[in-house]
């Protein structure tokens, strides 16, 4: 900044306020780099507005899927707690060593969604239990102090200083005549809760005791959650649990243990002479895979959101959730980032939201947007179908490409519409068979369905030579469960097929009368007979064949007659409504394709990053002097990559001299010398120091690191050469 | 009774009702008693008691302090994660919750030895002082002042003061390498089964007669006793159990004076209490509510350790079962299960000696992390991309305590890492990939 001072010094230059910069909010990020921030902004809000309600729908479902076993605990923690008076008058309870009462929660080892259970616990205990409700994370107790200390704070709501650490932060308050904050230890915590019952029970007869339901227990426990038991020091719990156990008589304490692996952690942590001061209660949260399978089944498979995936990005994150972490939260964070990937780099998602809203803003479309339509794959597969005339005007006429859009939008959520029931009758009809050819869950056959003709595939031809052998009670079951699946569909085709459905169950109830008349007529004929006299392995072979032949066209039974018909009528349902979506005209608008972004993003490969920077510079740096042939890399490369293809041309340890030999020697054939020069390849102190600089580089990123097996070596750290 | 507390110092009486408390620690209490001595005698500066957990030790202490009324406080060591909390519990003990204001805040020894001594000559007491360490066991893990300042605490602040240990472990074990004062060692040894009976008899249960509960305690001690000696369990067991053993008296089919059939009826009941509940397999709730339904039902209860299944994510298993075969196989033998032309490998001629024995009687050994996913690329069918998740499970195992990190120096560079899981599991877990890792063993070779 310039000064109109002729003197030299500092200036302050206080910022100008107007200049001061503004805070970008997200939606700026979203615009930004966008040349129409309109469209942009539309766009924004639509994504907003859809990841609110998937957000909101995948609360509620994990609400309803924890329901049973928050139920029952806390239906545990009552009784607990009502117990606690009762104790003191029965001649059992007196007898019985008090143990702390303590509810295993085996929760599965996707420990990012336990966040949200243990959430959801202590809001149910405070609005419905008590209001002394605390959770503690291992990390935050690494020692038993610390433990108390959060302990106590969080239940009391107070700043409970320990002794030693605290000094230097309050000074002030450190005045031995100052002594509001509490102790920390459970004796304090009983005084507190005594005052705070005598409190609460001179409050509640007055007051309608809404906020906390409808019985008020006398004595509301104090439960304390151990949000990762594995990971606490054993030391800790069990000194832990030997303090709480003294003060079980006048304090009603209760633990949740939040378990990742399997209840015998418990075993495995607590010697008998602590475990035998708990009451342990086993819950068990519903399996990882059965909650991915229902937030897919609300979020994937529904025609209620207009947001899709295609096959490989769904097959991305299920791959990520089933390989690498079973966190059903990271899917749904997965599901968001394809969410807004999607709005932000497909200009025409504008469309890709509810029927009326699309309508119109496809009305508002101006010659851009239409072109970029014009742009779009299955539109220009779908201009190709057309007769010539059309054809023109489609490529020409604006208004016109406007009209088909708004068409081509509704038939899409026509598509959609009569896609997900049936698939759900397919999956429904083939999920039974033996060996399960078309997958155990509805996701794989979902992925098969988007990617290809499912009824071309050999599976699906399995499946449905399976299905052409059930017998009758399991048919009529299959298809009355496809019956119930397509009733809430509300589409006319579906309700069709339902009349057809349902017309061919009553037919195989009414077979029932029939059949015994049937059956009677048919003739008894068994060929075996015949068998027994052929000899000749060329003649038997003729009559089996034969005999095939006439079996096949032998008059089949009312009910395979039935059976056939009613699974071409399955089959043809099929073949009319499980067609891939890319198939679809302006399926664009709608699914987000790009699996290769979605990986990158969530399953980082930051060594794979790291060695393509060092050993191909030209990939990140765009330089063009970079540019080499594969393999070799350019003497003019920065310091550290030349460093490390020296290095990768070495063993396991690496002499750092012939290593800085090397090294100078490329560098100077980079600076263009003449080799023949005496001082071509020298080492100058320059030289040395960027070495020296490189090698210290390499050992941060890691490749390397420095060894005490040989003096002047370094040891490399990866394997594998050039 | 044989043996009569007797003492100078103190009223008929008042012994009277402790030796009625005490039962079968007469000897023990009256050691102490004569260690003590009268109320206002300087009683020796540091007396050490030391048995078995439920032993007695704190109740015949605090029986007598109570009983006799002498000035005394009882602090468990357990419970002071910090000394100065421990300081400030005795002096609020003796001296009341304003006198700890003096105290200041992360007190050490010396703070607490100017304080003692200032309010002694403040509250002088011609009785003895008794300061009861519970658990002091603990104190070897605080400060290395505390316990040779407890020992001397007598000469140190000046007072007619006595501080009685409490401990599980042998005074042995506590002794400083510095040297320190030697206490008075008191040992209170385990009950035998005569007196746990004559103790358990005592809690009876008021709508039965004793010979009931008696003769009840007696079936239950022929059960446990060989397990279990701890009172304070067997008090818990018995209380659980009596309800069962009363049945067939509600019913009115059995007599109280057939003993025979009473244990009978109670005997297989006691046999399966041994294998759950006092495991604490099955928690008392549930033990409880198990035996008021009926026979049929019950046997449905599964223990803890039969939830030993483990879902894991698909690499998350082979890392597991990489950590596994690392720990497991010695180094040099991974040419020759992971390599496809490795040659012959003669087990008698390749071993050294130390390798004879089974590895898996040894334990696991440390592997570096290299080693590690070597095996897993090995291992696993498919290529894996090197992606940061597959390194993030190797650390979330280690939260999981399913492989435990060894070694604190060099942990960025070359972690070492040690696999925690038993054979079993680990089979389990391979079953369900149907990856054969027995072949891939060098002990099952």
């Amino acid at each position: 900044m310039a000064t109109s001072s002729v003197s030299k010094g500092c200036f302050v230059f206080k910022p100008s306020s107007k200049k001061r910069k503004r805070v970008p909010r997200v939606e700026d990020y979203f615009t930004e780099g966008n040349d129409d921030a309109k469209s942009a902004k539309l766009r924004f809000n639509i994504c907003q507005e859809l990841w609110e309600k998937i957000k909101s729908d995948t609360e509620t479902l994990q609400e309803e899927l924890n329901k049973k076993t928050l139920d029952s605990l806390l239906e545990l923690i009552r009784k607990c707690a009502s117990g606690f008076q009762l104790k003191a008058n029965d001649w059992a309870g007196l007898m019985r060593a008090s143990e702390i009462p303590t509810a295993a929660l085996v929760l599965g080892v996707n420990v990012p969604d336990h966040d949200v259970t243990f959430q959801g616990l202590s809001e149910l205990l405070q609005q419905s239990v008590t209001p002394f409700v605390v959770s503690v994370q291992a990390k935050e107790c690494t020692a038993l102090k610390h433990l108390m200390q959060k302990v106590l704070e969080r239940i009391m709501g107070v700043d409970v200083p320990l002794n030693e650490e605290d000094e230097g932060q309050s000074g002030s308050c450190s005045v031995p005549g100052n002594r509001k904050r509490a102790r920390c230890s459970l004796s304090s915590l009983c005084e507190w809760y005594q005052m705070a019952v005598k409190k609460f029970a001179a409050r509640s007869p007055g007051k309608k005791c809404s906020s906390l339901g409808k019985d008020v227990l006398p004595y509301p426990p104090v439960v304390i959650i151990f949000k990762d038991l594995e990971a606490f020091s054993p030391r800790v719990l069990q000194d832990f649990i030997l303090i709480c156990s003294r003060y079980i008589q006048q304090l009603p304490l209760m633990f949740i243990f939040g378990i990742a692996t399997s209840p015998s952690t418990i075993q495995h942590m607590l010697p008998h002479s602590v475990s035998s001061l708990l009451c342990i209660e086993l819950f068990q949260s519903l399996s990882c895979t059965q909650h991915l399978a229902t937030v897919i089944d609300q979020l994937v498979l529904t025609p209620k959101f207009p947001f899709k995936l295609t096959g490989k990005v769904l097959q991305v994150l299920v791959s990520i959730f089933l390989y690498h972490d079973f966190s059903v939260r990271n899917f749904i964070k997965g599901l968001q980032l394809a969410l807004v990937e999607h709005f932000h780099s497909q200009p025409l998602s504008v469309l890709c939201c509810c029927k009326k809203e699309a309508v119109d803003h496809a009305q508002q479309f101006i010659h851009q947007d239409v072109e970029r339509v014009r742009q779009l794959p299955s539109f220009m597969r779908y201009v190709e179908n057309q007769d010539a005339e059309e054809q023109v005007k489609l490529l020409t006429n604006d208004d016109h490409v406007k009209e088909v859009c708004q068409k081509l939008i509704k038939n899409l959520r026509k598509y959609h519409k009569n896609y997900h029931p049936v698939l759900r009758c397919l999956h429904s009809l083939t999920s039974s068979l033996p060996k399960y050819p078309l997958g155990k869950q509805v996701r794989e056959l979902h992925i098969s369905c988007l990617e290809k003709n499912i009824w071309e595939t050999e599976e699906y031809n399995t499946a449905m030579q399976l299905l052409r052998m059930l017998a009758k009670d399991e048919l009529v079951a299959a298809l009355q469960n496809c019956a119930d699946l397509l009733r809430p569909a509300k589409s006319e085709k579906m309700k069709e097929a339902l009349q057809q459905l349902e017309d061919y169950i009553t037919k195989f109830d009414k077979l029932d009368q029939l059949s015994s008349e049937d059956l009677m007529e048919e003739e008894v004929t068994s060929p075996g007979k015949d068998l027994q006299k052929k000899t000749d392995l060329f003649q038997l072979q003729k009559t089996l064949l034969e005999m095939r032949e006439s079996r096949r066209s032998k008059k089949m039974t009312p009910f395979e007659v039935l059976r056939n018909q009613v699974l071409d009528i399955v089959d043809q349902l099929v073949r009319t409504y499980l067609i891939p979506p890319e198939t679809q005209p302006m399926n664009e608008v709608c699914y987000y394709s790009s699996s290769g972004v979605l990986r990158r993003h969530l399953n980082a490969t930051p060594r794979t990053s790291i060695q393509t920077a060092l050993s191909h510079p030209y990939y990140y740096l765009q330089h063009e002097g970079l540019q080499t042939d594969t393999g070799s890399i350019s003497n003019t490369a920065p310091d550290i990559c030349v460093v490390y293809k020296l290095h990768l041309e070495c063993g396991r340890l690496i002499n750092l001299f012939d290593w800085l030999e090397a090294y100078c020697t490329v560098v100077s054939a980079a600076e263009g010398k003449d080799p023949d020069s005496p001082d071509y390849g020298k080492v100058d102190e320059l030289k040395h120091a960027r070495f020296i600089q490189a090698v210290s580089e390499l050992e941060f990123v890691g490749f390397v690191k420095s060894t005490k097996q040989k003096t002047d070596h370094v040891a490399r750290l990866t394997w594998g050469g050039c | 009774m044989p043996l009569q507390l007797q003492h100078e110092g103190y009223s008929e009486e008042k012994l009277g009702l402790l030796a009625e408390k005490i039962t079968c620690r007469e000897t023990q209490a009256s050691t102490l008693l004569a260690l003590l001595g009268e109320p206002d005698h300087y009683t020796y500066p540091s007396i050490f008691i030391y048995g078995h957990h439920a032993s007695g030790k704190s109740h015949v202490t605090e029986c007598i302090m109570k009983e006799l009324e002498l000035p005394h406080v009882t602090v468990s060591c357990v419970e002071c994660v910090s000394a100065g909390l421990l300081f400030e519990q005795v002096v609020m003990g003796l001296y009341g919750s304003e006198a700890t204001a003096l105290l200041p805040r992360s007190s050490s020894i010396l703070d607490f030895v100017r304080v003692y001594k200032q309010l002694s000559s403040q509250e002088p007491s011609y009785q003895t002082r008794y300061i009861i360490l519970d658990r002091a066991q603990l104190l070897r893990d605080m400060e290395a002042n505390l316990l040779p300042g407890f020992l001397r605490l007598q000469e140190l602040v000046d007072d007619n003061v006595t501080v009685i240990f409490l401990s599980e472990i042998v005074w042995d074990k506590f002794r400083p390498s510095t040297g320190c004062f030697e206490p008075v060692v008191l040992h209170f040894p385990d009950y035998n089964k005569g007196e746990l009976h004559q103790i358990l008899t005592l809690d009876s249960h008021p709508s039965y007669s004793p010979e009931l509960y008696s003769s009840f305690i007696n079936i239950m001690l022929g059960v446990f006793y060989s397990v279990c000696r701890d009172l304070r369990e067997l008090r818990h067991l018995a209380a659980l159990n009596f309800s069962k053993f009363c049945e067939p008296l509600e019913r009115g089919e059995v007599k109280e004076t057939d003993t025979h059939k009473l244990w009978k009826n109670i005997e297989p009941h006691l046999k399966k209490a041994m294998q759950t509940v006092y495991l604490r397999e099955v928690s008392s709730v549930q033990w409880e509510e198990q035996q008021q339904k009926e026979e049929k039902e019950a046997g449905a209860l599964k223990g803890l350790s039969a939830y030993a299944h483990v879902e894991l994510p698909y690499y998350s298993k082979f890392l597991l079962i990489a950590a596994y075969l690392a720990s497991y196989n010695p180094a040099r033998t991974d040419r020759r299960f992971f390599l496809k032309h490795h040659g012959k490998l003669k087990k008698t001629n390749f071993m050294k000696k130390h390798e004879k024995t089974s590895n898996h009687l040894l334990g696991p050994k440390p592997f570096p992390l290299d080693r590690l996913l070597a095996i897993f690329y090995s291992v696993v069918d498919n290529r894996v991309a090197p992606t940061a998740s597959v390194f993030s499970q190797i650390s979330s195992l280690v939260t999981l305590q399913l492989l435990t990190q060894v070694g604190h120096d060099d942990q960025l560079d070359a972690p070492k890492y040690k696999c925690a899981v038993s054979l079993d599991f680990i089979q389990a877990i391979a079953r369900t990939l149907s990856f054969d890792i027995v072949r891939y063993l060098y002990d099952f070779l």
